[in-house]
């Protein structure tokens, strides 16, 4: 009898295990199932600082500007702009007619709130400064000092938005694109408080896409925004996220077909996709490159800095170590940046040749002769310079670091490696508690000053702890001046100088490499490392 | 017997509070926060998120804080996953875990104990060797590779099964073979040896000798004993098991509460650290209570107090 029961109860419980397990999987239509990473930690455009939560953004959130196919800004919100003559004051004129997708009407007071927003401190936005740094007031509002309200942007009728600058910002224009100024409806943001970007219910969005379905570490399913004004031009009913973490796992589901589109391809897989036409290395704006601590002892010295850098065989790392899937640097600013003046700064610095030579032995020759000339043996056979090289373990790091105890032992550098984990690694490099470490930035926006002020003597960013008063006065002067041709020599000087005293070490520049499905077309991949989805389609 | 469930219990709530305590003091040793990136934040805009989540305060009122809110049952809001409460995380990505957890112990379970005494009645004979074969393998093998073999063979080479997520019962196959795996072999390892060592108990040829028949006498005497090593592996394998494995649920793209462990340190959310710590501790002195209790139902000879 006993034991009757205990097997009945087994039973039971089985079956009602086997019944929870099915379920799921609505949502009909044209549904597209991508990958660019795992589950996002913010939709909220103001608390996102994340690239896979900020691609998600660009199809739920329609900023006042886009970015089109080409790079170049494109009407977004906005049918229509212009700036004052001075550059400080900017008028954007919204088209007629917008919605939320929850049918409510749209105004240009949306945008007023949801700026001031974002200066908000209670908001506590991470990229608030970044976006918002030319906005007149912010900084007494960001630092609680003044109200939002009091923030430099107005709504004078229902269809303008005027912004004013403290100071002019050349690339007002890319910051008005980015996501983390997307409009949010007051409404349900007062109504609920953060929790309103974590539930379809409460996710009311002006983009192309709304969300409909969002199972954290799971998926994340964006329907066709009825209300959209440019719904005519989208062809698919759906995306449905894979919010997948793992790359293996995600090239499972590409290889079943559970994903046509994935942004995570396993490294180890990349020697046999090369002769894939699916497999894509596209290039994005940004740089791998090495901090040498400039207030330590030997990289004090220009010399043994400019020696380490010339010592590196960019072309072996970028192609054998990292298999390709990077480009090697000669520059720090590379490919697809845009030049203030016109055109492409890489293409435009240093008179169009790269500053360092790719031919790595007479490289190596000067190398060893720089830091005779400092000091040093600058020979394998005497390593009279201890060093050591922090980095985090993930992707190439490790392969990259134990390449470069080879390189810097040839110019008579000893180079331990010393791994720390990632939490700990960035807060480190940050105090300049290191002696030389791995350092990496994608650029937010093509403007060249996103990347290339990294190295200001003042700027948080500044991990090398690089201060040299010429490079600052170049950047001083970009800042300031309005004329852009000006202010292109302005930057490619800061470049000279940094390149010619080795303030940080490029060693190569970021791509994106993906695997997309043949059967989809009318999508493409931004240089700021984003995809657009929104007017792809595909064969089933 | 209410006597020792007190004393259980008082027990039980100083040991979290402990668990509490430690993990609350040496997560915040550990260098790092949870606003650190390779982009770093403004100086301005870390200032403002530290004082909207009270981080700014000194450690210790931070602490008092903390443990005044739990008591409200208030854990706080995720630090990361902005928007989101540390209980709405831990309540709808538990029973995911659970689920999976679940049917796996029982596989592990159904599969091991019948198993192990399978080996142990045939001891010697080509049938235990192979289990034994088996087992070791099971042990030795991580719970990665049965996942990625896994995935190869039946989802990628194979197409019988799929490989995200948990939409239909056939995404449940793979995960619960590869979570079960490990505690299957070890189950059948402990039952072998403590179902040879029941054998060969003095009991066990009395029963014989007194003619009791030879079911009655394995199923009645020797399992019986046998069975209490399991009983105190399965007791902490389950809590293990019903939270998740970050390995499994990161390759199968599970959305339970596995990950959220390991990425709530790496991460530095300080208050998922708290809330999904606190609620393993919970969970683990739960659990071994109740195998404790039995224990008592079925040994009698043990004493509970």
């Amino acid at each position: 009898m006993k034991k009757s029961f205990i097997l009945i109860a087994l039973a039971l419980v089985c079956c009602m295990l086997m019944t929870a397990c099915t379920g799921g999987a609505k949502s009909g239509g044209k549904i597209l199932n991508v990958q660019v990473g795992p589950d996002p930690e913010t939709l909220d455009p103001a608390l996102n600082s994340a690239v896979d939560g900020g691609n998600m953004l660009l199809h739920t959130f329609e900023c006042l500007l886009t970015v089109d196919q080409n790079g170049a800004i494109a009407p977004g919100c906005a049918e229509k702009w212009e700036s004052s003559e001075d550059g400080l004051t900017w008028t954007f004129h919204l088209r007629k007619g917008l919605k939320w997708s929850d049918g409510s009407a749209f105004t240009a007071s949306d945008f007023v709130y949801s700026w001031q927003r974002v200066a908000d401190p209670a908001t506590a936005a991470p990229y608030a400064d970044t976006v918002l740094w030319p906005v007149e007031n912010f900084d007494a509002v960001f630092a609680g000092e003044m109200a939002p309200s009091e923030l430099g942007v107005s709504a004078p009728d229902d269809q303008t938005f005027v912004v004013k600058l403290s100071a002019a910002c050349p690339y007002f224009e890319s910051l008005a694109a980015f996501a983390t100024l997307s409009p949010v409806n007051k409404a349900t943001v007062e109504k609920n408080g953060d929790a309103w970007a974590v539930s379809p219910d409460t996710y009311v969005s002006n983009g192309p896409f709304m969300i409909t379905e969002w199972v954290p570490g799971s998926h994340i399913v964006t329907m066709k925004n009825p209300n959209y004004w440019n719904k005519d031009a989208i062809k698919l009913d759906g995306i449905k996220w894979l919010l997948i973490e793992d790359s293996n796992a995600s090239y499972s589901a590409y290889q079943t077909g559970e994903a046509l589109f994935i942004k995570d391809v396993p490294t180890e897989e990349i020697p046999s996709l090369m002769n894939n036409p699916e497999f894509h290395i596209d290039p994005i704006i940004g740089t791998y490159y090495l901090n040498l601590n400039c207030t330590k002892e030997p990289f004090n010295d220009e010399r043994v800095r400019k020696a380490m850098s010339l010592a590196i065989d960019r072309d072996y790392v970028a192609g054998t170590i990292m298999q390709g899937t990077y480009v090697a640097a000669y520059n720090f600013m590379g490919p697809g940046w845009a030049d203030p003046a016109g055109g492409d700064f890489y293409a435009n610095a240093n008179g169009g040749k790269p500053y360092i030579s790719s031919d790595y032995e007479a490289n190596l020759a000067e190398a060893k002769a720089l830091m005779q000339e400092a000091g040093y043996s600058g020979s394998e056979d005497n390593l009279d310079i201890k060093i050591t090289y922090s980095t985090n373990d993930s992707g190439y790091h490790k392969v990259v670091a134990e390449y470069l105890q080879q390189a810097w032992k040839q110019i008579g550098i000893d180079m331990s490696v010393e791994i720390v984990e990632w939490a700990s690694f960035t807060p480190m490099r940050r105090a300049g508690d290191y002696m030389a470490a791995r350092n990496g930035w994608v650029g937010d926006y093509s403007d060249p000053s996103n990347m290339i002020e990294l190295l200001y003597s003042s700027n948080g960013n500044n991990d090398g702890k690089y201060n040299n008063p010429d490079f600052d006065a170049a950047i001083d002067i970009s800042r300031s001046t309005m004329d852009v041709n000006e202010r292109s020599a302005a930057l490619h000087q800061a470049e000279d100088i940094l390149m010619e005293t080795a303030g940080c070490v490029p060693v190569a520049y970021y791509t994106d490499f993906y695997l997309q499905s043949s059967k989809i077309t009318g999508m493409w991949h931004s240089p700021y490392g984003y995809w657009y989805f929104m007017y792809a389609d595909f064969s089933e | 017997m209410t006597k020792y469930i007190i004393k259980r219990l008082v027990m039980a709530i100083l040991t979290v509070f402990i668990v509490a305590t430690l993990t609350f003091f040496l997560m915040n040793a550990v260098p790092g926060g949870p606003y650190e990136a390779e982009k770093s934040i403004s100086p301005q805009a870390k200032a403002a998120l530290e004082a909207k989540f009270g981080l700014d305060q000194p450690l210790f009122t931070q602490y008092l804080t903390y443990m005044k809110n739990i008591l409200h049952g208030d854990f706080g809001p995720s630090l990361k996953q902005r928007g989101r409460e540390v209980i709405d995380i831990i309540l709808t990505k538990f029973p995911v875990s659970a689920k999976v957890g679940g049917l796996s112990v029982l596989v592990s379970l159904i599969v091991g104990i019948p198993v192990g005494c399978i080996a142990a009645l045939n001891r010697g004979k080509a049938s235990d060797s192979t289990i034994i074969v088996i087992a070791t393998i099971g042990i030795a093998v991580p719970s990665f590779v049965v996942c990625s073999l896994s995935m190869y063979l039946f989802g990628v080479k194979l197409g019988w099964l799929p490989t995200v997520g948990l939409m239909s019962w056939k995404n449940y196959i793979m995960p619960v073979f590869a979570l079960s795996f490990y505690p299957t072999a070890y189950i059948v390892r402990l039952m072998r040896s403590s179902m040879l060592d029941a054998l060969g108990q003095d009991y066990m040829r009395t029963a014989r000798a007194k003619g009791v028949s030879e079911t009655v006498s394995l199923f009645k005497h020797a399992l019986r004993n046998a069975i209490l090593p399991v009983v105190t592996y399965v007791g902490p394998m389950m809590a293990y098991t019903l939270t998740g494995s970050f390995i499994v649920e990161k390759v199968f793209t599970i959305p339970g509460l596995g990950g959220e462990f390991v990425s709530s340190i790496t991460n530095r959310d300080y208050m998922m650290i708290m809330g999904t710590t606190i609620f393993l501790a919970t969970l683990m002195v739960f659990i071994n209570f109740v195998v404790d209790i039995v224990y008592k139902i079925i040994d009698p000879r043990i004493n509970l107090k």
